[in-house]
C-alpha cells in the first residue's frame, strides 16, 4: 500500500483500528447494581460505552481500560479486573 | 508601471502578503513582528485585503488557525517572533507532517532567559528540524520579494510544506528603505490561486495526520525529508522565475559575494551580510582574498551551491547568530557535516556572533578573518566555537 502525503485518509477509518488490544485492565458492569445514570458513557474518552436498550455495555474493541468509568460510577457498579488473554 | 516607495520593512512584508491574496490571516502580536500584523489588520479592516483576519489568544492558536485554514484549502498566513515562534513549535511540526502549506514570517529575536527583544537567530534556528522550509533575507526589498515566492514554494504540489521567511527584527522590520513593488496583475500571474488535491470537505470527510506506527512512521518522515530535499530543484526554478518577474536576482539558494578566487570565505545569514560585504570590500582593497556566502535557503540546506561557492578556499569562517548550547552554532555544524570526507576540504571555524543584538560591525568581521588565519597557521585545529567579542571578565 502506497502512503499518502500528510497521512490523509478517508474519514472514519479509525474504526478499523481496534485499540482495545492496548488494555490491561477490563471494566465490567454489574447490571444488577447499575442505576443507569449514564455517567460512564459521558466520561469515556474513547466513546466505548454504548447504551443498548435499557442497559449500558462496554465496547471492548475500543475500550483501553483507563478506568475512568469505574472511578466515576455513582453506584460502584463498574469493577476493573485484570485483563486475561 | 512599477512603483518605488520608501517604507518600513514591516510594511513591505504586509504589502507582499496582501498581493498574494491570502484568504485567512491569524496572528498574535509580539515585538518586533507587531507592525506587520498591524498593517495587515488595518488592510483587512479597510477592505483592501479580502481575508478573514482571526484575532487569536496565543501563537499556538495562530498557528492552529492557519494550519486548519490550509487544510480547508485556503491560502493562509501568520507571523511571529521569539517566544511566540517557540509556542508555535508543536503546531509547526504537525503542519509539516500533515503537508499543509502556509507562510509564516519569522521575525528574528533572541530567546529568553534573560529576556531580550533584540535580534539573533536562536528562535527560527530552534525550528530548523520541524519540516518548515526556512528562507533568510538581507533587506526589506528581499523580504518583499521572497514573500511572493514563499506561497508558491509552499503550495508546489511536490513540496506542500509551510515556508518561513526569516527576517531580522528591528534591523529589517523597523528600518525604512526604498522598496519596489510588483504590479498586482504580475503577482496574480506568478501566483495562481491555491488549489490543493486534498481539502476538508463535509461531503467527503477525510482525516489528516492519521495514526502511523513504527512500520510506516519512518517512511512518512522520509517523505517529508524527500519533499524538502528534492524541493530544492523547484525552489531554484521559482526563485529564477521571481528574479525574471522582479528584475532582482540574489543568486538562488545562496548568494556568493566575491568568492571566485577567495582564500577565506565568510558564511552568514540575514542582515549582517550587508556589513560583511562592506568589510569584504575593505579587505579586498588591502589585497586579502576574502569572500562571503550568504545562505538564503537554510532548510532545505543548499550544500551543492555552498560547496560550489566555497571553491578552493582554504578557510571558512561561519558567523552563527545562534548557538546549540553545549555544542556550536547551527550553520557551522551543518557546513562541517557536509564537508566531512571531501578531499582538500577547508578548515571551518564557527563564530557565535551577534547574540541578543550585539553589533557585528566591519571591525568584528576583520577580527574574525584574522582569528581564523591565526588558528590555521597555528596548525592546531579547534573543535569548539569561538564566541566573538566575549567579555570573560564578567561571565559569572
Amino acid at each position: 500500500m502506497k502512503l499518502t502525503p500528510g497521512a490523509v485518509v478517508k474519514g472514519g477509518t479509525s474504526l478499523n483500528y481496534k485499540t482495545g488490544s492496548w488494555r490491561d485492565q477490563r471494566p465490567e458492569i454489574d447490571q444488577e447494581a447499575c442505576k443507569q445514570c449514564g455517567i460512564c458513557q459521558e466520561v469515556c474518552p474513547d466513546d466505548a460505552v454504548r447504551q443498548q436498550g435499557d442497559h449500558f455495555e462496554i465496547d471492548y474493541d475500543f475500550c483501553k481500560g483507563c478506568g475512568i468509568c469505574a472511578h466515576e460510577c455513582t453506584a460502584e457498579a463498574i469493577r476493573m479486573k485484570n485483563e486475561e488473554k | 508601471m512599477t512603483k518605488i516607495k520608501v517604507v518600513e520593512g514591516s510594511e513591505a512584508v504586509a504589502m507582499a502578503v496582501k498581493a498574494c491574496r491570502p484568504q485567512v490571516v491569524a496572528a498574535y502580536p509580539i515585538s518586533p513582528q507587531t507592525h506587520i500584523v498591524e498593517a495587515l489588520a488595518r488592510m483587512a479592516a479597510d477592505g483592501e485585503l479580502k481575508a478573514e483576519y482571526v484575532r487569536v489568544e496565543s501563537e499556538f492558536s495562530a498557528a492552529s488557525v492557519v494550519s486548519g485554514a490550509s487544510a480547508a484549502g485556503s491560502r493562509s498566513y501568520t507571523a511571529s517572533a521569539s517566544q511566540g515562534l517557540l509556542l508555535m513549535t508543536e503546531v509547526l511540526y504537525a503542519s509539516a507532517g500533515m503537508r499543509l502549506p502556509f507562510v509564516i514570517t519569522g521575525v528574528n529575536r533572541s530567546i529568553s532567559a534573560p529576556i531580550n527583544i533584540q535580534v539573533d537567530h536562536q528562535d527560527t534556528i530552534s525550528l530548523r528540524d520541524s519540516g518548515v522550509i526556512q528562507l533568510y533575507v538581507e533587506s526589506a526589498q528581499e523580504a518583499y520579494d521572497l514573500h511572493l515566492a514563499a506561497f508558491k514554494i509552499a503550495e508546489h504540489p511536490a513540496i506542500m510544506l509551510p515556508v518561513m521567511v526569516c527576517m531580522d527584527g528591528w534591523v529589517l522590520t523597523h528600518s525604512y528603505e526604498p522598496v519596489e513593488f510588483v504590479e498586482q496583475e504580475k503577482v496574480d500571474n506568478f501566483l495562481p490561486p491555491f488549489k490543493p488535491e486534498n481539502f476538508l470537505d463535509v461531503a467527503n470527510p477525510k482525516s489528516w495526520g492519521s495514526y502511523a506506527e513504527g512500520d510506516v512512521l519512518m517512511e512518512f518522515k522520509y517523505a517529508i525529508h524527500k519533499a524538502m530535499s528534492e524541493g530544492k530543484a523547484h525552489i531554484r526554478c521559482i526563485l529564477a522565475e521571481l528574479a525574471a518577474l522582479t528584475g532582482r536576482d540574489y543568486g538562488g539558494l545562496v548568494e556568493a559575494y566575491r568568492t571566485d578566487d577567495a582564500d577565506v570565505v565568510l558564511v552568514a545569514m540575514g542582515s549582517m551580510a550587508g556589513t560583511i560585504k562592506d568589510a569584504v570590500d575593505d579587505l579586498r582593497r588591502e589585497g586579502k582574498k576574502v569572500g562571503l556566502v550568504r545562505i538564503r535557503c537554510y532548510r532545505p540546506f543548499p550544500h551543492e551551491e555552498l560547496s560550489a561557492a566555497l571553491g578552493r578556499a582554504k578557510l571558512v569562517a561561519v558567523l552563527d547568530a545562534n548557538v546549540s548550547i553545549g555544542s556550536e552554532g547551527a550553520v557551522g555544524l551543518d557546513i562541517k557535516s557536509k564537508l566531512n570526507g571531501r578531499p582538500g576540504a577547508p578548515m571551518v571555524v564557527d563564530f557565535i556572533a551577534g547574540l541578543g543584538g550585539r553589533e557585528v560591525n566591519a571591525g568584528a568581521v576583520r577580527r574574525i578573518v584574522e582569528r581564523t588565519e591565526r588558528i590555521f597557521s597555528s596548525g592546531v585545529p579547534i573543535s569548539e566555537a569561538e564566541w566573538l567579542d566575549l567579555n570573560p571578565a564578567i561571565v559569572p
